[in-house]
């Protein structure tokens, strides 16, 4: 899986690309902890447009940065969850916690 | 009902395997009429219950063997056994529980997962002997009811 870190201003964008399960998302935890603790980050926006899978590790690391964000006031966005990535996340109820959006820039217009 | 088709296959414990694993079973499973959203759903209950069985079973270690079972039944059903000889769980019950985790940095989603996704789910487990975890999806349409 690749990952993409990308600051602009107090956002991070964070692009991932291929299969998020157990083999992968201790790494990516650990590239996105280590930024949100080096910059001043008040926004997270995860892109899962290349996203293929996920299952509850990779989704574990997302509510596990939603949980971050919030405990210092900051936000969080997904884009471009596929149907099939949507569906679990649907399921897992962050949903309802973490506005969905098509693509990065229907939030920039925000 | 007898069985039209299975696979059995055995791995190492290792994060690896969990794509190997689910890739596996979903072209196995893309025997039977179904569509590709019934696919990934498959795959991703595969993922749980391997994860499981690496990160709950085996404590993350890497020399373990777990071992998958896949078959057609001619009912057009498919059923998965996934099995490991690791520490296996104390209270099942418990472990079903939606957002258990006996790990508190987990969110406890799998078992939640492979219930959603399958008809039936049994899991067999003794501490100190291991765990199998037994899914079955019945992918049988209206018109071969019927038929």
């Amino acid at each position: 899986m690749d990952i993409e870190l990308k600051m602009i201003r107090n956002t991070l964008i964070i692009r991932l690309k291929g299969e998020f399960d157990m083999l992968q998302a201790e790494k990516i935890r650990r590239q996105i902890d280590d930024k949100l603790q080096e910059e001043q980050v008040h926004n997270l926006i995860f892109n899962l447009e290349k996203v293929s899978f996920v299952d509850s590790s990779g989704l574990g690391v997302i509510i596990g940065r939603y949980k971050k964000m919030k405990e210092k006031d900051g936000s969080m966005y997904i884009v471009g969850a596929q149907p099939v990535v949507e569906k679990i996340l649907s399921l897992s109820g962050i949903n309802k916690l973490v506005p969905l959006f098509k693509n990065e820039q229907q939030i920039t217009k925000i | 009902m007898g069985i039209k088709n299975f696979v059995h296959f055995e791995f190492q414990s290792l994060p690896e395997n969990v794509s190997f694993a689910r890739a596996c079973v979903g072209a196995f499973a893309s025997q039977l009429d179904c569509t590709l959203d019934d696919i990934e759903e498959i795959k991703l209950v595969v993922s749980e219950a391997v994860s499981n069985s690496i990160i709950h079973g085996y404590d993350n270690k890497p020399n373990q063997k777990i071992e998958l079972t896949v078959t057609i039944h001619e009912d057009h059903s498919l059923e998965m056994i996934i099995k490991d000889y690791g520490k296996g769980i104390e209270d099942v019950e418990k472990a079903m529980e939606a957002t258990y985790s006996s790990d508190p940095s987990r969110m406890g989603l799998g078992f939640t997962f492979m219930k959603s996704f399958t008809d039936e789910m049994d899991i067999l487990s003794k501490p100190g002997d291991g765990t199998s975890v037994r899914l079955k999806r019945s992918f049988l349409k209206e018109h071969d009811a019927l038929s």
